[in-house]
């Protein structure tokens, strides 16, 4: 397991990794929720019906029981 | 506007779903296999690669990788086409993809019976199988990525970013967890030792759960349950959010896997934290997918597929409740290493895994031979045996645990272990078994009808190889006006990176302290490397899987110190490529095992007679016989290449050492056997169970020279 500390050890200031890490999480969310409270009632519905568009095939149901 | 025509390719998808059946009910036998033979130990016969310990790592592969992972490829490869208004961009590489998926499944199914693994669970596969799945995953990322660069439609669909991160994620989980140094081709070691090693499994092996059998999963249920209910997504605000909270707080969760043991304390809070949180990206999920169906619960009393989608989607609620209980430190306590873990993946793995896509092959077979299913009432029978099969399965396991885990803490008034034997608590939990193998007859049975009603539909129709759709070409110029998350929706490469950054995140907070804080793996000047010896019988150890049974792992409890010896220190793991700590107590911990004075030692005698007929040592045993083990002749022609790849990792054999070992080898070997014969047990100095019994005795030895 040395190797991995050697390793390690050899990337410039790893030891703020964790803290940028944090600082991005938490900044990704806010933007995040921001954005999706901007969405507007129609986007919502369009893409929100992008599975059903192509086809009508609900015949192909088997209702027989 | 101009309408572009394309085509849907069916091939793919056909290709995938009858693989998924294939798998499926072969990764199902092997599980209701080993079921049985832990009722009946001789049921194995005395086969090497039959016994328990080589098929319960392929029982888990195949569930994972062949049936779960067909059957995402299967949804994938027909949802992804649609949503996007586009054919998938290569054919070629779809087919690559196919066989070369099916190609590793079957290496797998022949190296895993064999003996040839890594020894971390869900990771078994030895390097040559780890480098062909990198290649092929890659294929199909690049397929899936290129497909939604050449879409026709402004917005990608949530369903595809679950696709998305799904590639991603696994291939991050599953290089960083398999970088490993080849001694030959069939073995490897990992680079990571002891409690390092075991954080980059548990993260590997929980995000394998979060980015293997549940993002590709909600991806199929964002697309399929609407498709079946013939109604949009209840939220797609909701999914938006689901999705990014979701992939950010999974990632963290992995030390949950290691409560009470020899991992830090702040790595073990992490894991508790975020599993808590998870609860809620996973019930707003859930929720999604069962309020679609509000307004349309007429539908469910009739379709066989949405009475499956709900039953699934409702097991996936459960698992994530139980799994942030699980993680709680006091539950944790009573629940690790009993049958409860056990109860609990297969809520997920045969209700969110296995009813989801029952429900998707019954909804798109019809469609793929544009035909009708073939039966209602079988497809209503399996749905009963398999709903019926998977609480038969369940309940008695959670019996099992709360119960055995119970007698393995009871104090008696005079503070003895009221159940000091361990097999008394293996007795009492038996009739559970019984009915957990019940449970799992019941399953594959309904999975057979399935089988049979699937036949006879696709022999009704006729396969459709293409389908013709038609579109507006997607205009650059759209992207101009793009705000906000629409923005990142609207550049999937841009997204990747995103989704990349997400899941790193967690990895690298947890990862970089690990290895590069001393104080978190505390020396122990004692502690020295195996000799070549017990190394070797180390490798017999991972090689028959005994991980699958038995823990080293004494959790600072009074109830485990008392029972098995003083609880496991960190630093006595570090030359252990890879850790042994195992998940699941079906015989006894092993930790301190080779400690003369402990609770636990037994005799190179008592393992050479346990070895060969456990019941003739532990007359109502469950483990079954080794008696291969007594007749091989211990290989020693890696031996010294082992000792040079150890020196690589750190491990601090003297220089030149190698060339030394095989001599030392045998004389430790020699002074075994010595001891055996003189005890009137007939065996020679070259058989593979002088170099176990070696390993055996050392286990835990160390702190008390």
């Amino acid at each position: 397991m040395k190797i991995v500390t050697k390793t390690m050890e050899g990337i410039a200031d790893i030891q703020f990794f964790p803290i940028i890490g944090l600082i991005i999480f938490f900044i990704m969310f806010v933007v995040l929720l921001y954005f999706v409270s901007r969405l507007t009632k129609n986007q919502v519905d369009e893409f929100s019906h992008l599975p059903l568009d192509s086809d009508g095939d609900a015949s192909r149901e088997n209702t027989e029981s | 506007m101009e309408l572009q025509k394309f085509t849907y390719d069916n091939k793919l998808s056909r290709m995938f779903l009858f693989a998924t059946i294939l798998w499926g009910f072969v990764g199902m036998l092997v599980g209701l296999t080993i079921a049985f033979e832990l009722i009946f130990p001789h049921l194995s016969g005395g086969i090497s690669w039959l016994s328990f310990g080589r098929l319960r790592p392929l029982h888990t592969n195949a569930v994972i990788f062949a049936f779960v992972g067909n059957g995402m490829f299967t949804g994938i490869y027909y949802s992804t086409p649609r949503l996007l208004k586009t054919p998938m961009y290569s054919e070629l590489l779809g087919k690559i993809h196919f066989w070369g998926w099916q190609l590793i499944i079957v290496a797998a199914a022949i190296t895993l019976p064999l003996g040839i693994t890594v020894s971390k669970e869900y990771a078994e596969l030895e390097w040559p199988i780890d480098i062909a799945i990198a290649l092929v995953w890659v294929v199909f990322g690049l397929n899936l990525i290129m497909t939604t660069v050449k879409r026709r439609v402004q917005h990608i669909y949530v369903a595809i970013w679950f696709y998305i991160a799904t590639f991603v994620t696994v291939a991050v989980l599953h290089i960083v967890n398999s970088i490993n140094i080849p001694v030959s081709l069939f073995k490897s070691y990992p680079v990571y030792a002891g409690i390092q090693d075991a954080l980059v499994q548990w993260w590997y092996g929980h995000n394998a759960v979060a980015f293997f059998l549940t993002t590709p999963y909600l991806g199929l249920m964002y697309y399929f349950i609407p498709k079946a209910a013939n109604r949009p997504i209840y939220s797609y605000k909701l999914s938006i959010i689901h999705f990014w909270a979701l992939i950010f707080l999974y990632i963290w969760a992995g030390p949950h896997h290691l409560l009470y043991s020899a991992l830090p304390d702040w790595a073990q809070a992490l894991g508790v934290v975020f599993s808590v949180m998870l609860i809620a990206p996973s019930w707003g999920g859930m929720i999604n997918g069962l309020l679609t169906l509000r307004g349309a619960w007429d539908k469910v009393r009739e379709s066989p597929v949405l009475k499956m989608f709900v039953v699934g989607v409702t097991a996936y609620g459960m698992s994530t409740f139980e799994g942030p209980m699980l993680s709680l430190k006091s539950v944790n306590a009573l629940s690790h290493f009993t049958d409860w873990t056990i109860a609990h993946v297969h809520i997920g793995a045969l209700g969110w895994n296995g009813m989801l896509t029952f429900g998707m092959i019954y909804w798109l077979v019809p469609r793929l031979f544009n035909t009708k299913l073939h039966s209602v009432k079988l497809a209503n029978a399996h749905f009963w045996l398999a709903t019926t099969g998977m609480l038969f399965f369940a309940v008695p396991l959670y019996f099992a645990g709360f119960t055995q885990s119970l007698m393995w803490k009871e104090f008696t008034a005079e503070g003895y272990l009221k159940y000091p034997n361990f097999i008394e608590t293996v007795v009492q939990i038996l009739p559970m078994y019984y009915l957990r193998a019940f449970g799992g007859t019941l399953y594959i049975t309904g999975v057979i009808i399935m089988i049979v009603n699937i036949l006879k539909t696709v022999k009704s129709g006729t396969f459709v190889e293409t389908e013709e759709d038609q579109a507006p070409a997607l205009h650059a110029s759209k992207h101009g006006e793009d705000k906000g998350h629409r923005l990142i929706e609207g550049k999937p490469v841009l997204f990747t990176i995103l989704a990349l950054v997400a899941i790193l995140i967690g990895g690298i907070v947890e990862f970089v302290p690990m290895f590069m804080v001393k104080s978190n793996v505390p020396t122990i000047a004692s502690v020295q490397p195996y000799t070549p010896l017990e190394l070797e019988g180390r490798d017999i150890y991972l090689r028959e899987g005994c991980y699958t049974c038995h823990s080293q792992m004494i959790r600072p409890f009074r109830s485990e110190v008392e029972r098995y010896g003083d609880y496991t220190k960190a630093g006595e793991t570090v030359y252990d490529h890879p850790f042994q700590f195992g998940s699941k107590r079906t015989g006894p911990d092993l930790a301190r095992e080779g400690v003369k004075t402990g609770p636990i030692y037994k005799p190179d005698s008592w393992h050479y007679n346990h070895f060969s007929n456990p019941q003739k040592m532990v007359a109502q045993s469950i483990m079954p016989p080794y008696p291969w083990i007594i007749s091989n002749t211990l290989n020693t022609s890696h031996t010294a290449k082992k000792i040079r790849v150890m020196q690589t990792l750190g491990v601090p054999y003297p220089e030149g050492y190698a060339d030394k070992a095989v001599e030392d080898l045998k004389r430790q070997a020699a002074g075994i056997a010595q001891g055996l014969r003189d005890g009137g047990i007939d065996v020679a100095d070259d058989k593979e169970v002088i170099a176990l019994i070696a390993y055996i005795q050392r286990l835990g030895t160390d702190i008390k020279k």
